[in-house]
């Protein structure tokens, strides 16, 4: 092992404003491995990756790169090093050809001007060894994003990466498209290129990883082989704690055994919207949790925007509690009782900047607001009581939520739609990119919640969570409602059939 | 922990700081700096421009940017001198007034047309430019030399000139209204995430229009004391004055990307530019050296520079994170 140690990475320690977020922690990966990094979000990985990448400077430690000290001071030294990272939000130029996103920073010139022909050959030459073949010469934001990830590996390639970290590459793909990307990691490793794999999806480290390395709490806990670490195992040495209860049960979901479902509360009729949306019908029934299934590009995402009066409709018609409901703006919808929370955390949710309490308020504002101004004494206790009530990770409620985990954003979104009381929550990939334990956490809650009455419309890709979570499910394809499945109907299998047939095939598939 | 703290109050205070220093320097330097004349003379000049930073602030913290301001106090100025001879309160509502439209037309522009805030703003400035110098047939309009008007100007408060007392008590409301109205919250709502402020249904257009309103109607007043103090309407005035609201916004430490931003550390910033200039020009009395104005620019472009990297830097140590 020893030989073709590539990386080394040892007692490394990182502290923010005296905290620390590193202590002693290690990494050792071998060349033309796929070495998976795992631990809950909090527990280090970003830090030492961004240590890795010269983004931060260590406090201590040692990092040895092709047998030698490794020391740059930012993410551009590192590439030049031979260690490129692949971003969660591909970090390319969207409006640039594919061509330049790939070859920029190092052109290639004939007498002092730029050789395009050149430029282009070496990027299609590039995308060809994973099989991508794409006009290289259109902007780069035409493509989806499973073919801009693969612009991005090609792009470290390029720059002779013998490492490449990919930083949860997957989630935003679908199935297929996963595959296209093991593939190709895959082909890295022929090429004798290593990998560094973060994800929290148990089943892709296992599909394609050899190694892993365990952190907790800025430590590394355990590094091992695969094939030598169970799931149970795993998990359990991520969580620090007895996870034996789990077994079973993949999502913290568990199905009320009866029909619960209330009266119906909100109803689409044919809705059409935009290219994405064309025929979508639903009913929700009160206190259930209702899931639009389906694939990338059915149309989820777009029917949640519709509900929620945030895009203009084409066609169709929607009832909430029997009265016809035409919303044209989010205001519409929030005063209808409903609320959104949306997948683009990032973008569409927080608020970086802001603290904690004000963007859990934000939305509550002119409800504890008296002639415009803010009820700061009422403003603290909702956020004292949320924090504490959904269990909220913060110093305190001023904190920047930029500065707080994935999990924990999310618990401050979910609680400014909660602090307005809705009657229906929208909740679009509510654990993307959420670690394991605080993944079972969320889900808990949302199903705490309906308990409580409140309707949910969930919107997940994973099909486990859809299956075991939701009392009914839609099943969306190419923008029309496919089928509807309810109680014991609900299982990975028929919602699969669903997905890939277009109806709910009880008969052999073909009539 | 505690260096971290202390960098971090400086990147947020290191204009009060400079400013500080700025106002030793010149009172070890020069007499009569912080003489009585010499102060009421620098704080009742700079209220215009505080007035109209104050209006920029709040417009680059909703995440926009007001490039009319300067013709729009040119503008004010002669709609103020025209009225004045109606009294003081015509005068000022006159003023007042014509930054208000050119404020809404911006508003309009930027929320209903969708036009970025930059080009948006651009064009008013020609356009209010243009209204000024059609209105004053291009030339400098007296104010009334009888109803009063020009007290606004030259009047005091007690020991405080009437523009200056005007400007601290809209600081005052602007801090009020950015701290503790849900107005204020979107304001940076609005500059800090766009879209999620949309899906919140916050009423992300009206805050918008509101900042461009705020920012013409204080141009407005601007204007009207420069007419005021000038004793008469500009139509030519005004030039420029956006970029050193600009200037005194970002030396105060609000981020240009909006979201965030504080009303207290702009004034500071407008002081700091100001004083800088009346330092220079003390310099210029000492007769050791003579800066020509062409000079005396460079030199505060160099300043703005470091005052900017300075903090640039301090907060750049402080908010990495992981």
């Amino acid at each position: 092992m020893g030989a073709d140690l590539l990386l080394a990475m040892q007692g490394v320690d990182k502290r923010f404003a005296g905290i620390p977020a590193l202590s002693q922690a290690t990494l050792e990966v071998n060349a033309g491995e796929v070495h998976a990094l795992v631990g809950q979000n909090g527990a280090g990985k970003s830090t030492l990756i961004k240590v890795l990448t010269g983004y931060h400077q260590r406090d201590a430690g040692e990092v040895t790169f092709l047998g030698k000290p490794f020391e740059v001071s930012s993410p551009q030294q590192a590439q030049a090093g031979g260690i490129s990272t692949i971003y969660q939000e591909i970090n390319l130029v969207p409006l640039r050809s594919v061509t330049e996103n790939i070859c920029l920073g190092r052109a290639k010139r004939r007498f002092g001007l730029l050789d395009w022909r050149a430029m282009h050959e070496e990027a299609e030459h590039l995308l060809n060894r994973f099989r991508v073949r794409l006009d290289v010469r259109r902007p780069l934001g035409d493509f989806s994003t499973a073919t801009q990830q693969m612009v991005a590996i090609a792009r470290a390639i390029g720059f002779s990466a013998r490492l490449v970290i990919m930083d949860e590459p997957t989630s935003s793909l679908d199935e297929q498209e996963v595959q296209v990307l093991f593939d190709v990691i895959r082909q890295l490793k022929a090429d004798g290129v290593s990998v560094i794999f973060v994800s929290h999806k148990l089943d892709e480290l296992y599909d394609v990883c050899d190694r892993v390395t365990i952190m907790r709490d800025g430590r590394t806990v355990r590094s091992a082989d695969m094939s030598d670490i169970s799931k149970l195992e795993l998990v359990s040495q991520m969580l620090g704690r007895d996870v034996s209860k789990m077994e079973g049960h993949a999502t913290a979901f568990s199905r009320p055994p009866a029909d619960r479902s209330g009266e119906v509360v909100l109803t689409a009729r044919s809705l059409a919207a935009g290219q994405a949306v064309r025929d979508v019908s639903f009913e929700l029934h009160r206190g259930e949790i209702a899931s639009f299934a389906g694939l990338l590009g059915a149309g989820r995402t777009e029917t949640a925007r519709v509900v929620f009066g945030a895009d203009p409709t084409r066609a169709g018609s929607m009832y909430l509690d029997g009265r016809a409901y035409a919303p044209t703006h989010p205001r519409d919808a929030i005063e209808a009782g409903l609320g959104f929370v949306s997948e683009d955390r990032k973008l569409e949710g927080i608020v970086p900047d802001m603290s904690v309490a004000d963007n859990l308020t934000l939305a509550l504002l002119p409800r504890i607001s008296a002639g415009g101004v803010v009820d700061e004494g009422k403003q603290r206790e909702i956020v004292d009581r949320f924090i504490k009530d959904l269990g909220i990770k913060c110093s305190g409620p001023g904190q920047k939520i930029r500065e707080l985990s994935g999990g924990n954003q999310q618990k401050v979104l979910l609680a400014r739609w909660l602090a307005m009381s809705p009657d229906v929550l929208i909740l679009d990939e509510p654990t993307r990119g959420i670690d394991v334990g605080a993944k079972g956490e969320i889900q808990r809650l949302i199903r705490s919640l309906s308990d409580g009455g409140l309707t949910v419309l969930m919107i997940s890709s994973e099909l486990e969570e859809v299956a075991e979570g939701a009392d009914r499910v839609f099943v969306l394809r190419e923008g029309r409602t496919v089928a509807e499945l309810a109680g014991d109907e609900i299982t990975e299998e028929t919602i699969l059939a669903a997905m890939a047939q277009g109806h709910v095939s009880h008969q052999e598939p073909g009539q | 922990m505690n260096r971290a703290r202390v960098a971090r109050l400086f990147g947020t205070y290191g204009v009060l700081m400079a400013l500080a220093v700025l106002i030793i320097f010149g009172w070890w330097r020069y007499d009569n700096f912080l003489s009585a004349f010499n102060v009421t003379t620098v704080v009742r000049y700079n209220a215009m421009f505080a007035l109209i930073a104050l209006g920029m602030c709040f417009v680059i913290m909703a995440g926009g940017i007001d490039l009319s301001v300067g013709s729009t106090a040119a503008l004010g100025s002669v709609a103020a001198a025209l009225a004045s001879h109606y009294g003081i309160v015509p005068g000022m509502a006159a003023g007042i007034g014509a930054g208000l439209l050119v404020g809404a037309i911006n508003g309009l522009l930027v929320t209903r047309a969708r036009i970025m805030p930059f080009i948006a703003t651009l064009s008013t400035l020609l356009a209010a430019s243009g209204t000024a110098l059609l209105l004053s047939n291009q030339t400098s309009v007296p104010v009334s030399a009888t109803s009063g008007f020009i007290n606004v100007g030259m009047g005091m408060l007690w020991v405080v000139p009437i523009p200056t007392a005007i400007a601290v008590a809209a600081y005052a409301l602007g801090s009020i209204v950015l701290n503790y109205t849900s107005t204020g919250r979107t304001v940076l709502a609005v500059g800090g995430g766009e879209d999620a402020s949309k899906l919140m249904g916050l009423p992300v257009a009206r805050v918008t229009f509101l900042v461009y309103l705020a920012s013409g109607g204080l141009a407005g007043l601007a204007g009207v004391l420069l007419a005021a103090l000038g004793f008469a309407g500009q139509p030519t005035e005004g030039v420029g004055w956006e970029l050193f609201a600009i200037a005194a916004v970002v030396v105060g430490g609000t981020l240009l990307t909006g979201g965030s931003g504080s009303v207290v550390t702009t004034l500071a910033g407008v002081l700091l530019l100001g004083t800088l200039f009346n330092v220079l020009n003390f310099e210029n009395g000492k007769g050791w050296i003579s800066l020509s104005a062409a000079w005396q620019s460079v030199v505060r472009g160099l300043f703005l520079l470091v005052v900017v990297l300075l903090q640039a830097r301090l907060t750049r140590s402080t908010s990495q994170k992981a």
